[in-house]
């Protein structure tokens, strides 16, 4: 029976504590200089070149890729511990963070070596911004039902149609989008689609923002328009791109920041409650204590796993499906918490501000990145069910 | 079922025996397997299986696996006895394993030896308190004593103002009445009136009754994911076997993701209780890291436990609610291991008033620490 779930029991080595010293020194320093309120919310969905700039040069982004690259070569558990302690700071990583996560693996495993040599670096410095471009006006969750067309021409392709909620188009430097090369086959529905990399910087691309319901502008509309992009920016097999979708997914679904986008409203409601707080928030609390140290555990235990070089695939979606239902939570429970509190407490206002923001927010976290619903298919699947 | 008939039964039919490392908890299995398959003491209306089943785990040496050998255990270490309990939970086992070797541990770590047979542990919640009299004696109330009335001796540890002792007693000296959990396993009050021990010793540093606590709220965590992961593992099976409207039940979209959300809380409940048991097993103290482990560990499992226990039902329907089922073994001990050793509510309000104690600063380098 394929039932079976495993959690290696795994402990930060010391080299990652000096590690999260180096980089809460480095925050502090920021936050000290102005570049960011830890306070603040939505700063940490927010762009800041400069910033990002600084983190490159602390080699902080790209760092478990090869030197040769401009990685440094650190363990994927210490990449873990500089993206713990970034989200939980609140601090600015919106602009290179998609490369980091998920972008370069995909250019180290499939780019032609003139490519890679040549964008890497740049990642790791901190001046580049990638997008995901899957979604498309009628085809979200479902994938495969991509439409948008990349035509064969000579030395490359020629891409019509467009993108949907691409979160960060408008300022990015590269795409790494799904685009259809061929109609899906009878018996494969996922057949026809291939991975390009591509320059944002195209003039026939436009970018339509679509302003979301917490008044931020994250989410764009991508239209394409004839866009010529090289055969070598094709990112691995014609054709077969959902061959290679899959082994990605667990690194972008089990890390930190799929359990701790609404984190800050904890610090916040221990504040409010201050040093003796009565017998209900205590116990109000105490839960959401034990329920967000339950899953860093299994967050740090998938990131050990993946080290080893295991392949935690359901762990991994089970990391953000129950990470993702707690952080939408915690807003909701954190109101009801401090509904009995006295009006004067210290930080009202500023938990109000949080409150009224990650309430907005909440709705999105389980749709982001693969909805509950479709993470729990994954799951079912690796159950043996489907 | 009488005891003779327990080793000429058939080979068990679902080998419900998880990934281990542990060579001696492989071993723990195979007992549990031949002697405590769920389904045939299930079927079985007396209790005869019991002896044959906890014969063949002393002379395995698993009851005391935490006592050292000069003390008259085996000298197990802890990760060991853990993957022990984690085998235990997946098969539901009904009897003083885990209290015997929690009390056999309590008992070494105060330089007591062990007597031979079942043990149980007092107090079995924290609220409760027990104490050492200048006669010499042992006074208080426990409740909720799991197996007191099936175990000729139970370790004690009482707590004043300035002494903490850890006590091994007669369980025929105490007052023990008959309760039971949901699950049919004895759970008794047990009252200490001015009881005089066998023998006694004052606890070493840092063992209180709190610590006492928190191990056996580490213990409840891990048999509480084993059985998890049994019933998740029954569930799927049921799902794919089970045809309704002309297909099997674990086609429905429904159906799946309500067995995901199982896995979600099985997953959970390994994470937490194995963190804990690691944490335990590290630490020499129960210190503050030990105590978020432990803590959150019970909180989280008795959570899984209520929402697991739930789901698994559901899934099986009316079936699953019968006697003859086998379900009702593993969810009626996942929902009644909850009030052991201080249950979520308990554990919840102590977390949450430490963290508010330290303050919001040091929450998170606190949660971070490891």
């Amino acid at each position: 029976m394929s039932s079976s779930l495993q959690f290696d029991q795994v402990r930060l080595p010391p080299e990652c504590q000096s590690l999260r010293r180096d980089v809460r020194a480095f925050l502090a320093e920021e936050i000290a200089n102005g570049t960011f309120d830890p306070h603040r919310p939505g700063h940490g969905d927010s762009y800041d070149r400069a910033f990002s700039k600084r983190i490159g040069a602390r080699g902080w982004i790209g760092m478990t890729w090869p030197k040769k690259y401009g990685g440094r070569e650190r363990s994927f558990l210490e990449r873990y511990v500089v993206t713990e302690e970034f989200r939980v700071a609140n601090a600015p990583v919106r602009l290179h963070f998609v490369a980091d996560r998920q972008s370069g693996p995909i250019l180290l495993k499939y780019a032609p070596e003139h490519i890679k040599a040549d964008i890497l670096p740049r990642i790791c410095r901190g001046e580049l911004c990638f997008v995901i471009g899957m979604s498309e006006p009628g085809s979200g969750s479902d994938l495969f039902a991509a439409k948008t067309k990349a035509t064969k021409v000579d030395k490359g392709w020629r891409i019509n149609g467009s993108k949907i909620w691409t979160s960060n188009a408008h300022v990015a430097d590269y795409m790494l989008g799904l685009f259809r090369t061929s109609p899906a086959t009878k018996d494969n529905r996922r057949h026809g689609l291939t991975q390009f990399l591509v320059d944002m910087k195209t003039p026939e691309i436009t970018v339509n923002p679509i302003y979301q319901m917490t008044g931020e502008h994250d989410f764009n509309e991508v239209v394409f328009s004839d866009v010529f992009v090289p055969d070598d920016h094709v990112m691995g097999e014609v054709d077969s791109a959902w061959k290679q979708a899959t082994s990605e997914l667990a690194y972008e679904r089990s890390g930190p920041e799929r359990f701790l986008e609404t984190f800050y409203v904890m610090l916040e409601l221990i504040r409010a409650l201050g040093a003796e707080p009565d017998i209900r928030s205590a116990e109000g609390l105490g839960r959401l204590v034990a329920q967000l140290h339950a899953l860093r555990r299994m967050s740090v235990s998938v990131a050990g796993m993946l080290q080893a070089g295991k392949e935690p695939t359901i762990e991994a979606a089970l990391v953000k499906d129950l990470g993702t239902i707690w952080e939408q939570k915690l807003p909701h429970r954190v109101r009801e918490l401090t509904a009995f509190l006295a009006p004067e407490i210290g930080n009202r206002a500023t938990l109000e501000e949080q409150l009224t923001f990650a309430t907005t927010l909440a709705p999105k976290l389980t749709i982001q990145g693969g909805t509950t619903e479709i993470l729990r298919g994954i799951i079912a699947r690796g159950l043996g069910l489907r | 079922m009488a005891a003779s008939q327990i080793t000429d039964r058939e080979p068990t039919k679902v080998a419900i025996v998880g990934e281990s490392d542990h060579i001696v908890a492989e071993m723990a299995a195979r007992i549990f397997a031949d002697f405590a398959d769920p389904q045939t003491i299930n079927r079985a209306k007396d209790g005869a299986w019991k002896g044959p089943l906890w014969r063949a785990l002393s002379k395995a040496g698993l009851p005391l696996a935490w006592v050292p050998e000069q003390l008259g255990g085996s000298g197990a270490s802890l990760p060991d006895g853990f993957a022990v309990l984690g085998a235990a939970g997946r098969f539901a086992v009904a009897v003083p394993l885990a209290e015997t070797l929690l009390a056999g541990w309590l008992l070494a770590r105060a330089g007591l030896a062990s007597p031979d047979g079942a043990m149980s542990v007092a107090p079995a919640r924290p609220v409760n308190h027990i104490t050492l009299g200048r006669d010499g004696t042992l006074s208080g109330r426990a409740l909720g004593v799991p197996f007191a009335s099936d175990a000729p001796h139970i370790a004690v540890i009482a707590e004043d103002a300035t002494d903490v002792t850890v006590a091994l007693v007669l369980a025929k000296d105490c007052g023990i009445d008959k309760g039971q959990t949901p699950a049919g396993d004895a759970s008794n009050m047990v009252v200490f009136d001015r009881v005089k021990p066998l023998r006694r010793a004052r606890a070493p540093a840092g063992l209180d009754c709190a610590a006492l606590m928190l191990m056996g709220s580490v213990i409840r965590s891990v048999q509480t994911a084993g059985a998890l992961e049994a019933i998740l593992s029954l569930s799927v099976a049921y799902a794919n076997e089970r045809i309704a409207f002309e297909r099997p039940i674990g086609k429905f979209q429904a159906v799946q993701q309500n067995l995901a959300r199982l896995a979600g809380e099985v997953a959970a409940a390994l994470a937490v209780s194995g963190s804990a048991t690691d944490a335990i097993g590290q630490e020499s103290a129960f210190d503050e890291a030990v105590f978020l482990e432990a803590a959150s560990a019970k909180i989280r499992c008795a959570e899984a436990a209520t929402e697991g226990a739930g789901i698994a039902h559901q899934v099986f329907g009316a079936i699953g609610f019968t006697d003859e089922h086998v379900l009702h073994r593993y969810t009626l001990r996942l929902l009644a291991w909850r009030d052991d050793f201080g249950n979520e509510s308990y554990w919840a309000a102590e977390l949450g008033r430490r963290v508010a104690q330290q303050g919001a600063d040091e929450f998170w380098p606190m949660v971070a620490s490891r």
